[in-house]
């Protein structure tokens, strides 16, 4: 038995919103994966909790009108890494995702609950921010988007109104059209592994395959939210695909991130490891679109 | 108060339903009201993956998954593998023929997780079905074993070697 208050559970969006302004100390349960084991941890003992995992309109990836591509928040990471749709266009997220947990943490654990979280070692979250993602929450009011960069506020705290709910995470087509991406993920073992650090970078090259027209990196674990290196991204933009450009691209990251020492690695280590993510990921981007170095 | 809710859902094939405390688990519900003793606690926590069952066709650790959430779907249990007369499903028989079960505490976890690779009806290349069956922790088999007898079940149904 976990140590529930009391359980209220929401079959649609409608539902969850007025849950939530009923019952205003209630935490929000998508999966669970992360709040039912904090519960078992005593850390969310004896709460109040609303039940939102069955609601099934708010699950699924599509392509609006505008091509832009809509995953539902309650959409699973092995269905995201399965769907057509995230292979055909931003395959790096499905592969992200795709190292989350275990088989059976990427069955239960949803993109929107990865994010809501609010933490830095979010395998989607890195990946969401090179990708320039937009944040679906739905309110008594309607609908509101905003940026991802915006939703995370702090550690352990996104911008979550008190009615609402995430309801999706939206791709713009012209953030992903002409992109290659690819994530790493550095831990200490493959499988069921917290993230030391992680890097996601995009990269848009010319026609010819010889200039960075575009490059978002974005890490988890480098600093207490999941941050873009713009000052990294600005040094490279413009720039020849080359080597040399790619290593000093790499060393740029040093004057945007800002990790620090923990148990599970010292900032020394996340530094080093920033440096080398960001090379080793640029490069195979390169790669993937057709680029030469 | 105690606050319970009538769950209805059918397990290794049979509907049944129970009113349950909405604070189980799905681990408890199955265990408790239905005695299926199969799904093992172990970490409770979903690091360990003894407690995994197949819902409506994927694997998902029981001990993290509300019971109330089980409503209408489809779950199925080391238990169900058992055909009517009482033998084991070749799965089953592939993990004894190979040692790949010593204190067997893991063994209807990581079973139940061999039937979602093997009922996918595909080929997987060995670094796949470690991937596939990283979510077990077995501390007596060492693994090797617990591969091998995924491995050679799933080629003899794929009809890649002869029975």
């Amino acid at each position: 038995m976990y140590d529930i208050k009391a359980l209220y559970e929401a079959y649609s969006v409608e539902e969850a919103i007025n849950l939530r302004l009923l019952h205003p100390d209630a935490q929000i349960l998508a999966g669970g994966s992360d709040v039912l084991v904090q519960i078992r941890e005593g850390k969310r003992a004896g709460k109040e909790l609303i039940s939102i995992y069955t609601i099934d309109e708010i699950r699924g990836i599509s392509l609006d009108e505008t091509e832009s591509i809509r995953i539902g928040s309650l959409t699973s990471f092995s269905h995201i890494t399965k769907n057509e749709i995230v292979q055909k266009y931003i395959n790096v997220l499905g592969e992200a995702v795709d190292m989350v947990g275990s088989p059976q943490i990427r069955n239960i654990g949803t993109i929107g609950g990865n994010t809501c979280n609010g933490v830095t070692s979010a395998d989607s979250a890195s990946t969401l921010f090179s990708l320039d993602a937009l944040v679906e929450l739905t309110g008594k009011s309607g609908k509101r988007v905003i940026p991802i960069s915006d939703f995370y506020i702090k550690a352990g705290t996104v911008d979550i109104k008190p009615d609402e709910i995430q309801t999706a995470i939206i791709i713009p087509k012209e953030k992903y059209s002409g992109y290659q991406g690819h994530y790493i993920k550095y831990a200490m073992r493959n499988a069921l592994d917290i993230t030391t650090t992680g890097c996601s970078v995009n990269v848009k090259l010319s026609e010819d395959k010889k200039t960075f027209l575009d490059v978002r990196i974005a890490y988890g674990v480098a600093g207490p939210i999941p941050m873009r290196a713009k000052n990294a991204e600005s040094f490279i933009v413009g720039k020849a695909v080359n080597d040399e450009n790619c290593k000093e691209f790499s060393k740029e990251v040093l004057n945007d991130i800002n990790p620090r020492d923990s148990w599970r690695a010292s900032k020394a280590l996340r530094q080093h490891i920033a440096v080398e993510l960001a090379y080793r990921a640029i490069k195979e981007c390169v790669k993937l679109s057709g680029g030469e170095m | 108060m105690a606050q319970y809710k009538l769950v209805k859902f059918t397990l290794n094939g049979k509907e049944v339903e129970k009113m349950v405390d909405v604070r189980a688990s799905l681990t408890d519900m199955l265990r408790n009201d239905y005695r299926m003793t199969s799904v093992k606690k172990g970490c409770e926590v979903g690091e360990c993956g003894a407690c995994n069952v197949l819902i409506d066709g994927e694997c998902f650790n029981s001990c993290i998954y509300l019971a109330v959430w089980a409503e209408g779907k489809n779950i199925r249990t080391l238990e169900g593998l058992m055909s009517e007369d009482g033998e084991l499903s070749d799965i089953q028989q592939a993990f004894i023929d190979e040692a790949a079960v010593q204190c067997g505490f893991c063994t209807p976890g990581v079973i139940m997780s061999a039937v979602e690779i093997l009922e996918s009806g595909r080929d997987y290349t060995d670094d796949e079905l470690r991937k596939l069956l990283s979510g077990h922790l077995c501390r007596c088999t060492g693994y090797e074993n617990i591969l091998r007898a995924v491995r050679k079940t799933l080629d003899r149904r794929l009809g890649k070697v002869n029975v």
